[in-house]
């Protein structure tokens, strides 16, 4: 079977102003800088990363909510970086996001019953009322809120952030989607409330065998409920690996620095930490040759020259490196 | 259930609001100084029993209310008359009656007169806070959705300046090139003098004399609503539920019509409830310029005149004006915004 989502050479820039009003010169953010990669069918991947390095854009683009500058994003074969119109809608049905902040991503004066049910209603997807309500009350069971009837007449201000998520979840289920894309979907909740909601998209996957693209930085959780890691740096994928390797055997430094400072519980098997030096550099003017070499604690001279690219380094595991190849 | 209890309780406390409006409106007339018998008739000639004789006419012979004689100067009276034989309660007895009393200066019944001039002014405070309202939130929700364009822009400039235009300066400048170049009246209701064969004619009549009044006061509320909707239409585009319902593949116009435009519509209603409520006396300078026979022009012959009759029937009005254009907003308010029958 295909992958269900195949990213190759993906870039987004996002032009900034500088300069006076006689030498304006156009510069970029880069946003997404050349990535490339596959989610398979009923996968859950995790992207992290610091913020600012390109992970909610990377969400925003798969959604096809913004458009890449240059490269190929398939999602069941099709190439939606030139779809238009009525094409990218069909498309959005099978994908569907979920955002960080369940109190801004639910419209306030919209009761949860007509919040689910209103993505049914612009597909036309139900042919009468009671279709509707039907599937409406399946959504929201199968998001925890039961039963489904306490629910529906109430005002999003009336639940808790945890049922509001459940809320944004059903509403994303609603359409049966292949693909969720979750960006950070549970930092903004109690961390009593993380677990459940993250057991909730286990599931979910289990069930229907949705694939999951989750954006997060919380690298605590993530190899709970991933099955691969990809790591992303200032618009680049630097790791990409399954989970537990590269969470075991991280290959790149920048992913050995985050994974150093992840709280451990048992504190006679404390890591030496590794902390990071400096700011992350502006995504304007970015460093020559490796991005992450001004903060990189085993940077070498040729570092500064040349622009490493992802490598083997296990199976299906890659890192973008210089070190890793000789020396 | 919440609904209709909600709905009763604004009903109520409207009704209770306009029974104290009353009350205050009567007695704020009954403590001013002079002597209404006297202030009709000016004759220093006029005899004790003349001046009697108007008062017992006028009904100003009775005690204000129960214990009260006069308010001004305080005179204490008897507090064990029949409450109904008191000047407040004749008072609103009539009131329910629809009677107003008569005017000082044309001895013509207030509630007629007002009636009359009601309607004018409705005419064009209606027809002006329609247009103002419809071009005003076009504009503004266009401005919003090419916000930073050259047509946000020019918009932008646009409303500034009509909002900043002095009314009566406005109507002034109107009326010198409404009447100079485009032929149109300078002012009043009708043009004096014509015979009408049909009312289609006579309404004709009325539209050519409402152009530039309405224009003038379309351009001055249609800045304020432009701006306020663009600004908090632009508030609502970026909340995430609006990317939630892209997400969801909501089609953008549908994103404007059942999120954007109904979160946006709640600080509206309130500004236009507001305007609505005080435009009836609002339209005073565009009235007087345009010589428009309305509620806002007669109001300031009446405190010229000390037409006192006159002056508590329109207070009356004016007070119940806003105080419906309130319930209106309450109403509306909670058919936009559920969370608000909740609080």
């Amino acid at each position: 079977m295909s992958s269900i989502v195949e990213v190759t050479h993906l870039r987004k820039l996002f032009p900034v102003k500088k300069g006076g009003l006689f030498d304006r010169q156009e510069k970029f953010v880069h946003a997404i800088d050349d990535v490339s990669f596959t989610v398979e069918r009923g996968e859950v991947l995790a992207v992290v990363g610091e913020s600012g390095c390109g992970k909610s854009t990377l969400a925003l683009t798969l959604m096809g909510l913004e458009r890449p500058t240059s490269g190929v994003i398939q999602i069941n074969g099709q190439n939606i970086a030139t779809l238009k119109g009525k094409e990218i809608q069909v498309v959005r049905r099978h994908v569907q996001m979920i955002f960080q902040d369940p109190y801004e991503s639910l419209n306030p004066i919209m009761t949860i019953a007509d919040i689910v049910a209103e993505p049914l209603k612009v597909h036309g997807l139900v042919k009468n009322k009671q279709e509707r309500q039907e599937r409406v009350i399946r959504a929201l069971e199968d998001a925890g809120l039961k039963p489904a009837l306490n629910f529906m007449h109430r005002l999003p201000q009336e639940l808790s952030g945890g049922q509001r998520q459940r809320v944004v979840i059903a509403g994303a289920l609603v359409l049966e989607p292949e693909l969720l894309i979750a960006d950070e979907p549970v930092s903004m909740l109690d961390v009593s409330i993380r677990a459940e909601i993250l057991n909730l998209l286990l599931e979910l996957r289990q069930m229907r065998g949705i694939s999951i693209v989750m954006i997060t930085h919380d690298l605590g959780t993530v190899g709970y409920v991933a099955d691969r890691i990809a790591v992303m740096y200032l618009g680049r994928l630097v790791e990409i690996g399954p989970a537990l390797q590269v969470l075991q055997q991280p290959h790149h430094p920048y992913t050995r620095a985050l994974l150093s400072v992840v709280p451990v519980p048992n504190p006679r098997q404390r890591r030496e930490r590794v902390i990071l030096q400096g700011e992350t550099p502006n995504p304007i003017n970015l460093p020559p040759g490796c991005r992450f070499h001004p903060r990189c604690p085993v940077a070498q001279p040729r570092c500064q020259e040349t622009d490493p690219m992802l490598q083997p380094v296990a199976a299906a595991h890659e890192a973008a490196c210089l070190l890793l190849s000789s020396g | 259930m919440k609904r209709s209890r909600y709905i009763a309780q604004k009903v109520g406390w409207a009704l209770l609001t306009i029974l104290f409006v009353i009350t205050l409106n009567f007695f704020l007339f009954r403590v001013l100084p002079g002597d209404p018998a006297r202030a009709g008739v000016r004759d220093p000639r006029l005899t004790r029993e003349a001046v009697e004789a108007i008062r017992v006419r006028f009904g100003l012979d009775k005690p204000v209310i129960n214990c009260f004689q006069s308010l001004n100067p305080m005179e204490t009276g008897d507090c064990f008359i029949n409450p109904l034989d008191t000047q407040f309660f004749i008072y609103v007895g009539n009131l329910l009656q629809g009677e107003l009393g008569i005017s000082y200066h044309t001895n013509r019944p207030v509630a007629d007169m007002l009636m009359e001039m009601l309607w004018n002014t409705l005419l064009l405070i209606g027809l002006g806070q329609i247009l103002a309202i419809v071009l005003g939130m076009s504009l503004g929700v266009l401005a919003a959705w090419k916000a930073r364009t050259a047509v946000d822009h020019g918009a932008l400039l646009f409303s500034l300046t009509a909002w900043s235009l002095p009314t009566f300066w406005l109507g002034i400048i109107l009326l010198f090139i409404g009447s100079s170049y485009w032929g149109l009246p300078i002012g009043g209701r009708l043009t004096p003098g014509t015979v009408y064969n049909t009312s289609i004619e006579r309404w004709l009549d009325i539209g050519n004399h409402l152009i530039l009044p309405t224009l003038t006061y379309t351009i001055v509320f249609l800045g304020e609503y432009m701006l306020i909707m663009r600004s908090t239409l632009l508030d609502v585009l970026s909340e995430d539920y609006i990317l939630t319902a892209k997400a969801k593949g909501i089609s953008t116009f549908q994103i404007l019509k059942d999120h954007a435009l109904r979160n946006a519509m709640l600080p509206m209603v309130t500004i236009i409830a507001l305007n609505l409520g005080f435009t009836v006396t609002g339209a005073i300078q565009i009235e007087t310029v345009f010589s428009w026979p309305g509620l806002g022009g007669a109001i300031f012959t009446a405190v010229n005149r000390r037409d006192y009759p006159m002056l508590q029937g329109a207070f009356l009005l004016i007070a119940i004006s806003v105080i419906f254009a309130n319930l209106a907003a309450d109403l509306f308010y909670s058919y936009l915004d559920p969370r608000v029958e909740d609080s």
